[in-house]
């Protein structure tokens, strides 16, 4: 059974179409990349898989259901921008938003419990919100996000305002939530992060699919016919390079069409060179995502 | 636990605790209260130890001399005007009054005290007015006639009913005094509730918690639990209003007394008030509601929300015209109109009564248009849920609202 299941789904408001005919599926245990320029319709996306806004066309199926109560009560939605009660103590606050997800009191705050300590935060539980600095707040959130045990975790922009320290703890608690088996998307700006923790990707741009399958696939698709050397000594003509580029500390070589990585690797070694370093230059997701939103803009 | 029941709570608790709540719901019986002991301050004490009180007067007409012991008030003759003013500089009396020979044709009397008075005290101006009654009259009607014709009459009105037997209500200012206070804090009340509500959705828009609220309930789930949750604090309002009002109802009449032991609660005033309390509380919560939905923030939301919280003042306006024309038909409509009817039917119990007819429909109007403006909230939530920038026009709403 998928965790989510998008079908030809279209959504426009007044003035713009927001999401245009965009279909994909996240499986569940799966760490999957939502990512976009601004406006594309990442949020939009995310708010019908959360059944806050209706598609005016097209399908979503959340864990083999079309979204009911029961389905709500599986998923997990940390917002981009982020608020709880102000007034409100955090434990009241964990507690209370896990009881709309169908969580009782007791295990509630059982579980509120276990993840304030994890994170360090159990000396404020009895603080009000508006008491907490700006990343202890999100960490609150988060813990609201994933406290009701959810199948389907959705964050959008999670690691925004968080200091190094919390980055690592968010990322190491995402990590356990995904070898437990629950499917996670992650919708953000900072590449890096999906570079780092995404298993595929869907990039968007103005509501459509740009870019969507495995990383490493797409990663591997987008490979120039390029490399990065190091060597020690004079490098002189190499059969099959058109172009060299000085960088510090390396070199980067094109090759022709026709010439693959491989012969320049046994020209160097037939030469007797020392070589540092070697490497098919792989383009960075932000590569990709400028490339392809240059594209279409 | 249902999620609706859920959020009833939270927003229940939520309501309560709020410093405004609390300080309008003790409001009441701490005033009451503080009236009470006042009232107890400045009286003067008890009956028994009244004093009898001298005042002067010179009588220049001539045959002013018998019945000079008028109550509480002594009447001491003096020949000349400057004995008099002797007297009072000294203290021998209260006060002095003339009266000039041309008393019989012109009426005057002249008055002189060293008080500065607002006007003068009820009790002199009977004790004078009766002085003068009894000597003129003297001899001439026996004694009898000249006490009835200085009180001619004790009027006792009884209400009957259409049997012919004596109506329980009897009318009169004692009946209209608890409906009216109550109708004016349930305005306030309301008036309170609506901002409330708007505050609330605009905060949990602003902080877009809303977005969390609804991956995990419905609008609907989220709204009725809100709208039900105002309503549940607007009943523990007024029931510490109503049993606050009736305790310090007995405690002022059996202290107090006077105008406080003629008053009295009209029939289904308890119930009645319950019921609208309650129903406009949901009323107002539910309009409240709609408008949070297409106001982009709390600030927003506010200015909407005065145009039918004014409304709600409309029969307290016009009560002193419902006293005189108790039978006019624009009482009717305001029974029936849903956000005049709760104050309106509270002031009309008091004063005349409410034909069964319109209790019934009044309610049924009510209920019906809270259903009304739930739905129409709920349906315009979803619509303008996301929109965080600039409030739609009117025009739009209503075109959204019809298209769905």
């Amino acid at each position: 059974m998928l965790a989510v299941e998008v079908n030809h789904v279209v959504k426009s408001f007044v003035d713009k179409v927001a999401v245009d005919d965009l279909s994909f599926s996240v499986a569940q245990g799966e760490m999957f990349g939502l990512i976009g320029p601004n406006g594309a319709g990442k949020t939009t996306t995310i708010r019908m898989m959360m059944d806050i806004l209706k598609p005016d066309s097209g399908e979503v199926t959340i864990l083999g259901e079309k979204l009911n109560e029961s389905t709500k009560n599986k998923l997990g939605y940390l917002p981009e921008e982020r608020g709880l009660y102000k007034k409100l103590k955090v434990m009241d606050s964990i507690v209370y938003l896990a009881s709309l997800k169908g969580v009782d009191r007791h295990s509630a705050t059982e579980k509120a419990n276990e993840l304030l300590n994890q994170t360090g935060m159990s000396a404020g539980k009895n603080k009000k919100i508006e008491e907490l600095s700006r990343g202890m707040g999100q960490i609150i959130q988060f813990i609201v996000t994933i406290v009701h045990d959810p199948q389907l975790l959705v964050m959008d922009e999670p690691f925004a305002g968080l200091d190094p320290v919390n980055t690592e703890l968010l990322k190491g608690m995402l990590a356990d939530l995904r070898k437990q088996g629950k499917a996670i998307i992650l919708s953000t700006h900072q590449m890096n992060r999906v570079e780092e923790l995404c298993d595929r990707i869907l990039m968007i741009n103005n509501g459509q699919n740009v870019l969507y399958g495995d990383l490493g696939e797409i990663k591997a698709r987008y490979r120039g016919n390029a490399l990065l050397l190091d060597v020690e000594g004079e490098l002189g003509e190499i059969p099959g390079v058109t172009g060299k580029r000085v960088h510090k500390g390396y070199m980067e070589l094109i090759l022709d069409g026709k010439t693959i990585p491989q012969q320049v690797l046994t020209h160097l070694i037939n030469r007797g060179m020392v070589i540092n370093r070697f490497e098919v230059a792989t383009p960075s997701l932000n590569e990709i995502f400028l490339k392809e939103v240059g594209k279409k803009a | 636990m249902n999620k609706t029941l859920l959020i009833l709570r939270h927003e229940f608790l939520h309501m309560i605790k709020r410093k405004g709540f609390v300080i309008l719901t003790l409001i009441v019986p701490i005033l009451a209260l503080l009236g009470i002991g006042i009232f107890q301050l400045v009286s003067p004490g008890e009956p028994s130890v009244v004093e009898t009180t001298t005042i002067g007067y010179v009588d220049e007409a001539g045959g002013f001399d018998r019945y000079t012991t008028q109550g509480y008030i002594e009447l001491m003759r003096f020949s000349t005007q400057d004995a008099a003013t002797a007297a009072l500089i000294i203290g021998d009396v209260y006060e002095y009054f003339v009266i000039p020979s041309d008393y019989l044709s012109t009426g005057a009397i002249n008055r002189y005290t060293m008080e500065r008075q607002l006007e003068i005290p009820p009790s002199i101006s009977t004790a004078i007015k009766n002085f003068l009654t009894s000597n003129m009259l003297a001899d001439k009607v026996p004694p009898e006639t000249i006490y009835r014709i200085e009180t001619p009459i004790d009027l006792v009105t009884t209400r009957l009913t259409e049997t012919g037997e004596v109506a329980t209500e009897q009318g009169g200012y004692g009946n209209v005094i608890i409906p009216a206070i109550f109708g004016l804090l349930l305005a306030l009340s309301l008036q309170a509730a609506s901002l409330y509500m708007v505050q609330g959705l605009g905060d949990e828009k602003e902080s877009r918690l809303i977005e969390v609220l609804l991956s995990s309930v419905s609008p609907r789930q989220l709204l009725t639990g809100k709208v039900l949750g105002l309503g549940a604090a607007g009943l523990v309002q007024v029931v510490v209003w109503l049993a606050s009002l009736l305790l310090l109802l007995n405690l002022a009449s059996s202290t107090i007394g006077g105008f406080f032991s003629t008053i009295q609660l009209p029939a289904n005033f308890l119930v009645l008030g319950i019921i609208y309390f309650v129903l406009g509380y949901i009323l107002f919560a539910a309009l409240s509601a709609g408008v949070g939905a297409i106001s982009s923030s709390a600030r927003d939301g506010q200015p909407i929300t005065m145009l039918y919280a004014l409304l709600v003042f409309i029969p307290i306006w016009f009560a002193s015209l419902l006293f005189i024309f108790p039978d006019s038909p624009i009482w009717t409509v305001l029974t029936i109109f849903p956000i005049t009817a709760p104050i309106e039917v509270m002031l009309r119990l008091g004063v005349a009564g409410i034909p069964t007819w319109e209790l019934v429909t009044s309610l049924a109007v009510m209920v019906l248009s809270i259903l009304g403006a739930l739905a129409l909230s709920v349906k315009a939530f979803r619509i303008y849920l996301l929109m965080y920038g600039k409030r739609p026009a009117w025009g739009e709403i209503i075109r959204n609202l019809r298209s769905g």
